[in-house]
C-alpha cells in the first residue's frame, strides 16, 4: 500500500505569494508609525460600520473632536475624563510590562472608590475634620482598597499559579455587586441608588475653586486627581527605567525562566506589582468620587478599567505615553456619550486594539510579496 | 423554593455555559486560547434575537447566531494563527469589539416585545424517572437536549476518532503533526471557528430560549468569562464541563429565586427581608470560579492534568532559520 | 502492508560503478543553492545516493549538512538546483510530499507527541483508521515491522515513558511504516550510549540489506568510518569531498577536509592538583517535572582546580542535578558549597556564594532573548556595585562592563544594544560564559557547554574551562559527549537513572566500561575512584 493515503491538502493557488521575513532590526520610527496607522485604520473601519448601520461617520468624528478639544471648557472636561484613565492605564501598563494580565483595573477602581467613600460615610474620621486630614485619608483608603483587591489575584498567581486573567475578571463582577450592596443597602440615600453627597472637606480641589484669583479658571472642573496621575506616571517611569526592580520586571517580562536563573524572586515581584497596580486603579476610583461625583453611586465607571487596557497597549506600556493616550481616550469617552448608537466608542476601542496587535506582525517581520514562478 | 424546580432551571441556564465551554474546549484542545467568548456570545445573542424580531423565525435566528459567533471567531483565528499575535491580547480585543459591535447592532432591540422562542419539550417516558426525570426531561428547551447529545459526542470525537487524534496532536505538539502532513493551520482555524459557532449558539440560547430579550451587554453579563473558567475546572473534558455548567446554572438560579420565600428549608430567609443582601448571592458564581481555579491549579501541579501543551503558543510554519 | 510491499525496486543496484546512470540512483541532488539572510548555507552542492547504501554526510556544525538534507526532506525549498528521485525531477512543498516520494528524515529533535502512544504517533497524519480509533490491528502491524528491523519498542507505550533511544526507534518506525526507502538520520548518535549506537547500526544494516538506503549525518569520524559505504564531506556550505568510498579514505584526510586545517586535538593542561573541597553533594534525591524520581541518592565531591565530568545518556538526571545545585529545583539531601548548606535555598543564594551556571537551555534559561546584550551581561551582577547604585541601576557602569566583556570574549554583534536573540549559537554561548566566568566563580556548573558549536568555538570554550581550572575554580562538567569529558575532565562520574554508577580517574577509564555503565550494565564491577 502506498503512503499517499494521507488527507489531501486543500489550497488556493495565487499568482503571487506573500512571504514573511524576520526582521533583524526595527527602525526607530516604525513603532510609533504603526500606532498612528492602526488608529487611522481603526477609525476608518469603524466609520464604515457606522455608515452601514445608518450613522454619519464624518459628523460623528467631527463632533467627537469639537466636543472634546473645541474650547478650554471642554478641554478641561476631557482632562477630567482622562484623569482616571491615566491612573488605571498606568496600573495596566505596569502589570503588562511583566506580562501579568491584570484585567481587573475596573474592580480595583470600584473598590478604591468604595474605600474612599467609606472614610466619609462610615465615618472613619470624626465629622468636621479638615480637608488636609480627610483627603489624605481618602487617598490612603482608596489606594489600599484597590491594592488589596489586586493582591488577591497576585497572591493566587504567585502562590498557586492561578491564571490572573480570569480571577481579575471575576473580581470585577464581585466588586460591582459589592458596591451595589452598599449603594442600594446601608449607604442608600432615601432608597435611591446613590449615597449622600460628601461634605466639602472630602472634595478634591478644582481649578474653578481658584476662580476668584484667576477668573479664567471659572467653571473649569479639572481637579487635583490629574496631578496624582502625572506624578504617578513619573514615578512608574522611574521605577521601570532606572531601578533595580525595574530591571527585574523587564527580565521577568521577557523570560521568567531566565529571571529565576538570575536569582530574581518572581513571586515577590508578582505580588508587589499587583499591589501597586491595584493601588493605582484604586487611587483612580478615589479621585473620581472625591474629585468629580462627590458621592458613591452605581455605575460610577463607564469602563475606565477596560479602556485602560487599550491605553496601556497603545502606549506600548510606556508610562509617559500612557498620559497622551489617556487624553485621547478621555476625549472619545466624553464625546462618545452623546453619539448614537451607544456602543460606538466601545467598538472603536476594540477595532483600535485589533489594529494594534495585527500591526505588531509588521514589527517582527518584513512582508515580501513576490510573483510565484513555475513549480519550484 | 422547590429544589427540583431550581435544578430544572439550573440545567436550562447551565446549557448556556455548556455550549460556550465546549466550544472553548475545542479551541483550546487545538492550542488556541480564545478569551473572546464574551464578545462572541454577545454577537450570537444579538444576531439571533435581531433575526427573530425581524422574521419571527427562531430557527433562522439560531443559524444566524451561530454564523455571527463563527464569523467573530474568524477574526481571532486570522490574527493569532496567521499573524501570530498574542492570543491573550487578541482575545481581549475580540471581547471589546464583540461587545461594542453587539451594542451598536442591538440599538433599539431592547424595546422589542415578546418574540417567538424555540420550543420546549418533555420527553415522555424519561420524565417519569425519579428525581432526574423532572430535572432533566420536563419542559426543557430543545437546546437543552442538544446539550445532552453534544457532551458525549464531543468526548467521542476527541478521544476515540482519527480527527480527534489529529486535534490532540495539534494542541500538544504541532510541529510533530505538521511534519506528518497534518495541516496545523487549517485544523486550528476549523476548531477556533467551531468554538465561535458554539459561542454564538450559547448567545442564542440566552436570547431565543432561556432568558429572551436584549439587554445590551448585560444580556451575557460575564458568562463568557465564567465559561472560560469552567474549561480549566473541567480539565478540558466535556463531561466535567457539563457537570460544572449545570452546577453553576443551579447556583445562579438559586440566587435569583432566593428573595421570594420567607423561609428556605424551614430556616429564616434573610434575603426575603433585606433585598440588598441578594447582591452577595449574585457574587457566588464568580467567587466559585475563583475557588474552582485555585483547587484546579493545585490539582494541576500535582497531576499535570490535561492542559494542551501548546496552548497559547503560535505555531510558525516553515523555515526555521539557520 | 505499508512497509512490506515497497522494499525498493532497485535492490540489486549495490554493485553499480561510480559512472552509473542517474536513473539508478535513489536520490540525485545537483547544484543545490540555499541562502538564509546573511549566509549561503548550501553553495552549489551535489550529492547522490544509491539504493542499498549508507552514505555519510560529514561536516562540522554549521557546515550545511542539515540544511541540505532538510531540502531533500521537503522542509526547505532550494533557491537553485535540481532534485531527482529515481531519476525523476521532483519539487517538494512539504515533508509529506517527500515522504510520499519515499524520503523520510529523523531529526535531532524528535517530533513525538508525549501524551500519545507509540501507535498513535505513528498513525498521525495517515487516513487510517478510517474514523474510529481501534488500534489493535495497527499495533500488531507495527510490532511486526519493529521486529523485522530490530527496533525494540512497545507499540502501546506512551511516548513520555520511553527513553531517548526508544523514542528514536519510534521516529524510525514512523518512516518505515510510511514505506520510506530513503531514511535520512540527522546526528542520530548524539543522544545514544555506545551500546545503543551498535544497536542502531544493526538496524541501519538491516535496512540496507533490504535494499533501502540511508543518509547518515554526523560530525564524528569514528562512527562515519564504522557505518558508511561512501562519505561526502562538507565545509562552510560547500562539498570538499564528494561520495568517496569509506574504504579509500582515513581519519586524518577526513578531518582535514572537514575542518580545513590540521586538527589540534590535544589541549594543553596543567598537572592535576586538586585543592580544597568546594562542592559536596550528599544523598540528594529530587523529582523531575513530571513528579517522577530523577535523582536517587546522588553524592559527589568537586575540589578547587578540578574538573569533574558527569557522563550519561540524556535524561538520566543530569539536568536535575545542575538545577538542584544552583537552587532551581527542590531536593532532599545536602548540597554544600565551601562548607555552607545551600540545598533548597533560592537561586540567589547560590549566585552570591560564587556558583556560576552555564545552563543547558541557552535561549530559554541562560538569556533573555528580547533584552539587549548589555542587559543580559549584567544579569548576575545588577545587585552589586558598581552596576547597582542603592536601589537604582547605574546604567553607565553597566554599559562599561558590558562593552569590556564583549571585547574580551569577542561577542560578535553590532552593539551591546542588539537583542540577544539575534546572536548566533556560538556568540550566545560566549555571552553566557563571559557573564558567568567574569564573576570569578568558585564553582562552575556547566551543562552541555559546546552542544551545537563549531570546532573553533568548541576549542575556545574548552580553553576557557582549562583556564578556570588553572585559576582554581571547581568545575562540574555535565556533557553527553563522552569525548569532551575525556578531553577536559580530571575525574568522571557516570550517571544512570539518577544514580552515580561510579567515579573514575579519566586516565584510568576505558570508553567501553564507561559505556556499559551509562546504559546501566555491570554496576560495581569496576574499581571506583574516590567518591
Amino acid at each position: 500500500m502506498n503512503s499517499g493515503t494521507a488527507p489531501r491538502r486543500i489550497g488556493i493557488s495565487l499568482p503571487v505569494s506573500v512571504r514573511l521575513e524576520q526582521r533583524l532590526s526595527v527602525p526607530r520610527w516604525l513603532s510609533p508609525a504603526l500606532t498612528v496607522g492602526s488608529i487611522a485604520v481603526a477609525l476608518f473601519i469603524s466609520a464604515i460600520i457606522l455608515a452601514v448601520v445608518g450613522g454619519d461617520p464624518v459628523r460623528a468624528y467631527l463632533h467627537i473632536f469639537e466636543a472634546s478639544f473645541g474650547s478650554i471648557g471642554v478641554l478641561s472636561d476631557t482632562l477630567v475624563k482622562a484623569t482616571p484613565l491615566i491612573l488605571t492605564g498606568l496600573a495596566c501598563a505596569l502589570a503588562f510590562r511583566m506580562r501579568l494580565w491584570n484585567i481587573g483595573a475596573e474592580g480595583q477602581f470600584l473598590l478604591g472608590a468604595w474605600g474612599a467613600s467609606a472614610v466619609v460615610l462610615f465615618p472613619v474620621l470624626p465629622a468636621g475634620s479638615p480637608a488636609i486630614v480627610v483627603i489624605p485619608a481618602m487617598m490612603l483608603a482608596g489606594f489600599l482598597c484597590g491594592a488589596l483587591w489586586g493582591l488577591v489575584p497576585g497572591v493566587l498567581r504567585a502562590r498557586f499559579g492561578v491564571n490572573e486573567i480570569i480571577t481579575t475578571l471575576m473580581l470585577n463582577y464581585i466588586a460591582l455587586f459589592w458596591n451595589q450592596y452598599w449603594v442600594f443597602g446601608p449607604w442608600s440615600e432615601r432608597g435611591f441608588q446613590l449615597t449622600a453627597q460628601f461634605p466639602k472637606e472630602a472634595w478634591l480641589p478644582r481649578l474653578t475653586d481658584l476662580a476668584e484669583a484667576v477668573p479664567l479658571f471659572s467653571g473649569l472642573t479639572v481637579h487635583l486627581g490629574l496631578v496624582f496621575g502625572l506624578v504617578a506616571a513619573a514615578v512608574v517611569w522611574f521605577i521601570l527605567a532606572r531601578s533595580r526592580w525595574g530591571y527585574e520586571i523587564r527580565l521577568i517580562g521577557d523570560s521568567p525562566r531566565a529571571a529565576r536563573y538570575a536569582g530574581v524572586d518572581i513571586g515577590r515581584s508578582i505580588i508587589l506589582i499587583f499591589f501597586i497596580s491595584g493601588g493605582l486603579a484604586g487611587l483612580a476610583g478615589m479621585s473620581e468620587v472625591s474629585g468629580v461625583v462627590h458621592r458613591l453611586q452605581d455605575r460610577i465607571s463607564p469602563g475606565y478599567g477596560f479602556t485602560a487596557i487599550i491605553i496601556a497597549y497603545l502606549a506600548n506600556f510606556d508610562p509617559l505615553r500612557v498620559v497622551i493616550a489617556a487624553v485621547l481616550f478621555g476625549a472619545l469617552i466624553l464625546a462618545g456619550r452623546e453619539i448614537q448608537p451607544s456602543g460606538v466608542p466601545a467598538m472603536i476601542q476594540g477595532t483600535i486594539l485589533f489594529g494594534l496587535i495585527a500591526s505588531e506582525v509588521l514589527l517582527r517581520y518584513r512582508v515580501r510579496v513576490e510573483r510565484r514562478g513555475p513549480a519550484r | 423554593m422547590d429544589p427540583i424546580v431550581i435544578l430544572n432551571a439550573g440545567v436550562a441556564t447551565g446549557t448556556i455555559l455548556l455550549f460556550a465551554a465546549i466550544g472553548e474546549i475545542l479551541s483550546e484542545r487545538a492550542g488556541v486560547l480564545n478569551l473572546g467568548v464574551e464578545g462572541m456570545m454577545l454577537m450570537g445573542a444579538v444576531a439571533g434575537f435581531g433575526t427573530v424580531v425581524a422574521t419571527g423565525n427562531p430557527w433562522l435566528g439560531l443559524v444566524v447566531a451561530m454564523l455571527a459567533g463563527g464569523a467573530t471567531s474568524l477574526l481571532h483565528a486570522v490574527i493569532t494563527i496567521h499573524f501570530q499575535a498574542d492570543q491573550v491580547v487578541s482575545g481581549l480585543s475580540l471581547t471589546f469589539l464583540g461587545t461594542g459591535l453587539a451594542r451598536v447592532l442591538g440599538e433599539g432591540l431592547s424595546k422589542a416585545g415578546a418574540t417567538a422562542l424555540l420550543p420546549t419539550l418533555t420527553i415522555p417516558v424519561l420524565t417519569d424517572l425519579p428525581v432526574l426525570g423532572p430535572i432533566l426531561f420536563r419542559d426543557q428547551s430543545v437546546l437543552v437536549y442538544v446539550g445532552y447529545l453534544l457532551v458525549p459526542a464531543t468526548w467521542y470525537w476527541i478521544q476515540r476518532t482519527r480527527p480527534g487524534l489529529h486535534l490532540r496532536a495539534v494542541g500538544e505538539y504541532p510541529t510533530a503533526a505538521e511534519a506528518l502532513g497534518v495541516d496545523v493551520y487549517r485544523l486550528r482555524y476549523a476548531y477556533v471557528v467551531a468554538g465561535g459557532l458554539l459561542a454564538g449558539l450559547a448567545g442564542a440560547t440566552i436570547t431565543l430560549a432561556i432568558q429572551p430579550g436584549w439587554f445590551g451587554d448585560l444580556t451575557v453579563n460575564g458568562r463568557g468569562w465564567i465559561a472560560i473558567g469552567l474549561v480549566i475546572f473541567a480539565q478540558w473534558s466535556p463531561f466535567r464541563a457539563a457537570l460544572g455548567a449545570y452546577l453553576f446554572g443551579a447556583i445562579s438560579r438559586f440566587s435569583l429565586d432566593a428573595q421570594g420565600p420567607d423561609t428556605i428549608l424551614g430556616l429564616w430567609n434573610p434575603f426575603h427581608y433585606i433585598h440588598s443582601l441578594t447582591f452577595f448571592l449574585a457574587m457566588l458564581p464568580y467567587v466559585l470560579v475563583i475557588v474552582v481555579l485555585v483547587i484546579g491549579s493545585r490539582e494541576a501541579v500535582r497531576r499535570r492534568l490535561g492542559a494542551p501543551a501548546a496552548l497559547g503558543t503560535p505555531f510558525i510554519r516553515g523555515e526555521r532559520g539557520v | 502492508m505499508t512497509a512490506a510491499g515497497q522494499t525498493g525496486a532497485q535492490t540489486g543496484a549495490q554493485t553499480t560503478t561510480p559512472a552509473d546512470p542517474p536513473a539508478d540512483r535513489a536520490v540525485d541532488l545537483r547544484g543545490i543553492v540555499k541562502r538564509f539572510p546573511g549566509i549561503v548555507a548550501n553553495d552549489r552542492v551535489d550529492f547522490d545516493l544509491r539504493p542499498g547504501e549508507v552514505h555519510a554526510l560529514l561536516g562540522e556544525n554549521g557546515a550545511g549538512k542539515s540544511t541540505l538534507m532538510n531540502i531533500l526532506a521537503g522542509l526547505y525549498r532550494p533557491d537553485e538546483g535540481e532534485l531527482r528521485v529515481h531519476g525523476r525531477p521532483v519539487a517538494f512543498g512539504s515533508p509529506r510530499d517527500a515522504i510520499a516520494a519515499g524520503l523520510g528524515m529523523v531529526h535531532q529533535h524528535f517530533t513525538l507527541v508525549p501524551s500519545q502512544t507509540v501507535t498513535e504517533n505513528i498513525l498521525l497524519g495517515l487516513n487510517r483508521p478510517r474514523f474510529r480509533l481501534r488500534l489493535g490491528q495497527f499495533e500488531a502491524e507495527i510490532a511486526e515491522l519493529a521486529t523485522r528491523f530490530g527496533l525494540r519498542v512497545d507499540p502501546q507505550a506512551k511516548i513520555w515513558q520511553l527513553s531517548v533511544g526508544e523514542q528514536q526507534r519510534v521516529e524510525i518506525l514512523k518512516m518505515l511504516y510510511r514505506g520510506v526507502d530513503v531514511l535520512i538520520m540527522d546526528e542520530p548518535t548524539a543522544v545514544l550510549a555506545p551500546q545503543e549506537v551498535e544497536e542502531l547500526f544493526r538496524t541501519l544494516r538491516a535496512m540496507t540489506a533490504a535494499g533501502r538506503s540511508v543518509v547518515f549525518i554526523s560530525h564524528k569520524l569514528t562512527e562515519v568510518l564504522a557505518i558508511a559505504d561512501r562519505i561526502t564531506v562538507m565545509r562552510r556550505g560547500r562539498v570538499t569531498a564528494g561520495g568517496v568510498r569509506a574504504a579509500d579514505t582515513n581519519r586524518t584526510d577526513l578531518a582535514r577536509l572537514m575542518v580545513g586545517r590540521e586538527v589540534l586535538e590535544t589541549l594543553e593542561r596543567t598537572p592535576y592538583r586538586p585543592g580544597a573541597l568546594v562542592l559536596a553533594v550528599r544523598d540528594v534525591e529530587a523529582d523531575n517535572d513530571k513528579g517522577r524520581p530523577a535523582l536517587r541518592g546522588v553524592s559527589l565531591d568537586v575540589h578547587a582546580g578540578e574538573i569533574l565530568g558527569i557522563a550519561g545518556v540524556a535524561g538520566n538526571g543530569q539536568s536535575e542535578l545542575a538545577q538542584v545545585i544552583t537552587g532551581l529545583r527542590a531536593c532532599r539531601g545536602s548540597v554544600r558549597v565551601n562548607g555552607e548548606e545551600i540545598a533548597n535555598c533560592p537561586p540567589g543564594t547560590a549566585i552570591s556564594r560564587g556558583v556560576a551556571h552555564v545552563p543547558e537551555d541557552r535561549t530559554g534559561v541562560g538569556s533573555a532573548p528580547n533584552l539587549s546584550i548589555a542587559d543580559n551581561l549584567i544579569m548576575k551582577r545588577y545587585r552589586r556595585s558598581p552596576v547597582a547604585h542603592g536601589w537604582t541601576i547605574d546604567r553607565k557602569a553597566g554599559r562599561r562592563i558590558a562593552n569590556a566583556l564583549r571585547d574580551e570574549y569577542r561577542i560578535d554583534a553590532p552593539s551591546i544594544d542588539t537583542r540577544a536573540r539575534l546572536l548566533s549559537g556560538g556568540n550566545l554561548q560566549r555571552l553566557i560564559l563571559a557573564r558567568e566566568i567574569d564573576t570569578e566563580p568558585r564553582l562552575m556548573i556547566a551543562v552541555q557547554p559546546t552542544r551545537g558549536l563549531d570546532v573553533g568555538a568548541i576549542e575556545a570554550v574548552h580553553r576557557i574551562f582549562l583556564d578556570r581550572r588553572g585559576a582554581g575554580t571547581a568545575t562540574l562538567l555535565i556533557s553527553e559527549d563522552l569525548d569532551e569529558i575525556l578531553a577536559l575532565a580530571d575525574r568522571v562520574a557516570v550517571i544512570y537513572e539518577g544514580q552515580i554508577q561510579g567515579v573514575f580517574d579519566v586516565a584510568a577509564a576505558s570508553v567501553h566500561e564507561l559505556g556499559l555503565l551509562m546504559t546501566g550494565g555491570a554496576t560495581g564491577t569496576l574499581a571506583g575512584g574516590a567518591a
